[in-house]
């Protein structure tokens, strides 16, 4: 009888990451999304013969911004090298791409306490985009293929981690992190689910760590946080299944397919191209300054992890909270400027109000904080009233309904819709005489019954109550008040 | 009338760009059937560009430097609208959207872009007979070669076809055409003059650089073109010593090599040696210092160099693969297509080079080909930095022999790779270099001189390039 072999997951990750600059990485057209076909595109990013590459200096200072973030080391000279291969969505038949010497070298990051290091990063352009018409939307069975270039030319900088991941949480912990520092840097927009950020994992199995790494199998296609930990999962076990029935893990690229839930073997041509790398001798080696790098340590914003701690220590939130206001973008700074504004409430709240209504409304809209008609100010303004008591938490939930829709103050739409919380015990108290005299048969089983029972019905009565009150009674002098009388 | 006095004429009223214009365009519609040198005239944009210069010099503006000055354009500069063809098939028909840097530099200075020169395809050959659109024939002898890959262009100012032309020196092409047709030909510094709108051969070789029948003409030329671009990553960014304003000082006591390998070499024509020797001897004469150096590192020059060039231009070349622009051969998937479209599109010599190249990139070769070349490069450079220690320019010739009969290498690529031993290594080194008409050789055909000098010291070379015209035969 043999035991079953407890595999070791050996995981590397490549991030590649679009860099938000405002034009592409060696011409002047426009870095944008959404732009319709072939309109952000000129001689240098289509290759058309005799243009040549110049580079975006900004590109090189998103990477040192980087660099600072994650402790890389910045060599003092990278170079650009050329990846040669056939295909219409590249414009030149080749990618400028950097090989030998990328611009950062040996970063590391913190992910939940375990440090994962980062073997390198380096700078490259953007291929196009073919859309392959009739047949099977694939390039063999189309009847023709249409390319646009608009993304021909866009600045990806690579991320490639060391093999220091042993699991799809943390490798999901990895690329949550990473993405926090590089929003938090201002480098990136970083929406996996856009495309702005693409993330390939490389996994083998071991048997125990001092193994050596076994055969490496590339996936790729995971678009959002969760596909990447499905697809690892499924690669782990998928791996595990075949060196238990004594099979060889053949070093190929895996295509993640989130619907069927699983990963399939590319056609493996992969295996025996060769690029045939060399140094573009259309460009000059980067060689960062001391100055440079310097006004780029000056002017980093603080870091996630930092932000998170001060968030922590000084609102007394929870780590999951802290980590969505850090994660979203602009959401920490929206929430520090409520907390700013407040006047007698409380930073939970606001927290509360930022990580719960207000995602939910950006989520659902698709719109981004600089787009929404509740500045800081209101949403302090509404933190207020549910700390002095004027509004439950359900009627703040209205409030901020109406004020986020067309930007009314939030005092003006309490005094408008008269929604203000009865806080007046004896107002409630009426109230609730009226419930108890109308219910007597739920008061009388309420009395007889269990402890089930008797929690049903003064759930029951309790609905009652708020509904008479329509809804703005206050929930806790409610259930004060209730209890006294049903004693 | 040379370029010089042309424009002065122009900018004085005395001739119109005009007449200057339709002058060269008549002798141009009597010679170039039989030469071949120009693909394409420009006749009613030169008018037009005439008419222009005529109108600001009647307004009183000064049209510049080169006012009314026809200059011919290598067929792998780009011309907004213009079609440029390289030589080659596999552009048919294709359009630049945009011009070069140096062509909108000509055109700024009142200088007339005149027409498209033939070339050998991409600028691959030494003798233009790799052109697509057929041979370029030398003015001086029919029968022979003008020399390449810029072959039309020499050829043009051989047959005053313009004053002036651009052309382009990858590993000579600007240097032995003007030798073998017999007039200036100028490979600057690399870096010097911009590179963006000349289509690629080999990107960290490639320089652009004038033709002009006289030393003077030439420095014209240069100094015009010359100066940083921002589109160029490889532009050199520090402000340069212009070449005309000293061209007449002389050269006492500068100290002149002779670069004993090339110069004494196997393959050098004796008349070929003669000549270095008889101008060296002259410039003796004109109070410079003579010796002979050694660049023992240059016997490497050529093979580095059939390493380095094919290899960039194995790259540089694959865009052309039918899908964007130019030629399309339809095929039964897409890589059917690629390859049918290269195959009708590329002559012999570019498919050659494209093949050399991809194999000396390849994995497992790239360091026993590419590498080692790149380190014989680094070599020569050192060994000519070593030299300019003790020299302020060097001597050799610019060709091993005098112009060729037609179908004479076609033959045998690597005879034909021999015309350039003089000229590679300056184009390995980054260094600028120019070769200057001494007499003829036997066969009544021209010979030139090479004049090497260290980077950015175009002034020094081109004090040295007059008193060598001067005391020619
Ligand atoms: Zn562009």
């Amino acid at each position: 009888m043999s035991t079953k072999t407890q595999w070791m997951p050996v995981i590397g990750l490549e991030v590649h990451c679009e860099l938000a600059t405002n034009t592409k990485l060696f011409c002047s057209c426009a870095n944008a999304f959404g732009a319709p076909p072939n309109t952000n595109i000129c001689p240098v990013c289509l290759g058309l013969p005799g243009s040549l590459p110049v580079l975006n200096a900004r590109a090189v200072e998103f990477s040192l911004r980087l660099a600072e973030a994650l402790n890389f080391t910045v060599p003092d000279k990278s170079v650009f090298a050329r990846k040669n291969y056939f295909y219409p969505d590249m414009p030149k038949d080749y990618q400028v791409t950097q090989f030998e010497l990328p611009i950062l070298q040996a970063g590391v990051i913190d992910v939940d306490g375990v440090t994962i290091g980062i073997e390198r990063a380096h700078l490259e352009e953007d291929t196009g985009k073919s859309s392959h018409m009739g047949g099977g939307g694939r390039i063999h069975d189309a009847e023709y293929s249409l390319v646009d270039y608009n993304r021909a030319g866009v600045p990806l900088l690579e991320i490639v981690s060391r093999p220091d991941i042993r699991s799809a949480e943390q490798a999901r912990g990895y690329v949550s992190e990473l993405r926090a520092v590089l929003l938090a840097i201002g480098v990136s927009d970083v929406k996996m689910e856009e495309g702005s950020m693409r993330v390939d994992a490389n996994i083998s199995l071991r048997a125990s760590e001092a193994d050596e790494f076994g055969t490496k199998v590339e996936i790729k296609n995971m678009n959002s946080l969760r596909s990447l930990g499905r697809a690892i999962d499924h690669e782990i076990d998928r791996q595990a299944e075949a060196l238990e029935t004594g099979e060889t893990i053949i070093q190929e690229t895996r295509h993640w397919d989130e619907n069927e839930n699983r990963t399939s073997g590319m056609r493996s041509k992969e295996g025996s191209s060769d690029y045939r790398y060399f140094p573009e001798p259309d460009l000059v080696p980067v060689a960062p300054t001391a100055e440079q790098r310097a006004a780029v340590r000056d002017s980093l914003p603080e870091l996630p992890a930092r932000r998170r701690e001060r968030l922590i220590e000084a609102w007394g939130i929870t780590l999951p909270d802290a980590r969505i206001l850090v994660d979203v973008p602009g959401l920490a700074d929206y929430a520090e400027a409520a907390v700013a504004a407040l006047a007698g409430g409380a930073a939970r709240d606001v927290v509360n109000l930022c990580t719960g209504d207000l995602l939910a409304y950006l989520n659902e809209t698709g719109r981004t904080l600089a787009a929404i008609a509740l500045d800081p100010a209101g949403l302090a303004d509404l933190a207020d009233l549910i700390g002095d008591g004027t509004l439950s938490r359900s009627l703040a939930q209205e409030v901020f309904a109406a004020c986020v829709a067309d930007g009314s103050s939030p005092r003006a739409v309490v005094a408008e819709k008269g929604l203000a919380q009865v806080s007046d015990t004896g107002e409630l108290g009426t109230i609730l005489d009226a419930v108890i005299a109308a219910n007597a048969d739920a008061v009388a089983q309420y009395h007889a019954g269990d402890d089930k029972e008797r929690k049903k019905k003064r759930g029951f009565l309790m609905g009652e109550a708020m509904k008479a009150s329509k809804g703005q009674g206050n929930p806790q002098l409610l259930n004060q008040l209730l209890d006294e009388r049903l004693v | 009338m040379n370029a010089i006095e042309i424009a002065a004429s122009v900018r004085a009223g005395e001739v119109s760009a005009r007449e200057v214009v339709e002058g060269y365009l008549a002798t141009i519609d009597a010679g170039n059937g039989e030469l071949n040198a120009l693909l394409l005239v420009g006749e009613q944009a030169a008018r037009a560009a005439a008419d222009e210069v005529d109108a600001a010099v009647a307004a009183g503006n000064d049209p510049g430097p080169l006012a009314g000055v026809p200059v011919v354009l290598k067929d792998n500069l780009c011309q907004r609208g213009v079609v440029t063809t390289c030589g080659s098939r596999i552009l048919e028909g294709w359009r630049p959207p945009y011009t070069a840097t140096v062509v909108d530099a000509v055109t700024r200075a009142g200088g007339i872009p005149l027409g498209k020169a033939n070339l050998d395809e991409f600028a691959m050959g030494s003798s233009t007979e790799n052109s697509a659109f057929g041979p370029t024939r030398n003015p001086h002898d029919s029968t022979r070669v003008p020399g390449g890959s810029s072959g039309g262009s020499a050829a043009c100012v051989a047959a005053k076809f313009a004053p002036l032309a651009l052309g382009s020196d990858t590993g000579g092409s600007i240097r032995q055409p003007a030798a073998l047709c017999g007039v200036v030909g100028v490979k600057p510094t690399y870096g010097r003059v911009s590179r963006y709108g000349l289509v690629a051969f080999a990107s960290s070789l490639d320089q652009i650089g004038p033709f002009g029948a006289s030393v003077t003409d030439a420095a014209l030329l240069l100094d015009v073109i010359s100066g940083h671009d921002r589109r160029d990553s490889t532009s050199i960014p520090e402000t340069l010593t212009p070449v005309s304003p000293t061209l007449e000082n002389g050269v006492a006591k500068l100290r002149v090599g002779v670069i004993d390998e090339l110069t004494n070499g196997g393959g050098v024509a004796l008349e070929v040696r003669a000549a270095v020797l008889a101008a060296a001897a002259a410039l003796e004469a004109a109070g410079a210092t003579i010796e002979s150096v050694s660049l023992p590192s240059t016997q490497f020059g050529l093979s580095a160099y059939y390493m380095i060039a094919p290899a960039e231009a194995s790259s540089n070349l694959a865009r052309y693969d039918g899908v964007r622009y130019g030629l399309r051969v339809e095929g039964e998937n897409l890589a059917a297509m690629n390859e049918r479209t290269r195959d009708a599109g590329f002559g012999p010599e570019v498919k050659r080079r494209i093949m050399l190249g991809t194999y000396a990139l390849s994995a497992g070769y790239y360091d026993a080909y590419y590498g080692r070349a790149q380190r014989v490069r680094t070599l020569i450079t050192r060994d000519f930095n070593r030299v300019y220690e003790g020299c302020d320019v060097l001597l050799s010739p610019t060709s091993p022999t005098t112009a060729f009969k037609l179908g004479d290498r076609t033959a045998d690529p690597m005879t034909m790779y021999q015309s350039d031993v003089c000229t590679i290594p300056t184009n390995l080194a980054g260094h600028p270099a120019m070769s200057v008409p001494w007499g003829t050789g036997a066969d009544s055909m021209p010979v030139g001189v090479q004049i090497l000098a260290p980077a950015l010291a175009e002034a020094t070379m081109f004090r040295v390039a007059r008193v060598v015209e001067d005391a020619a035969p």
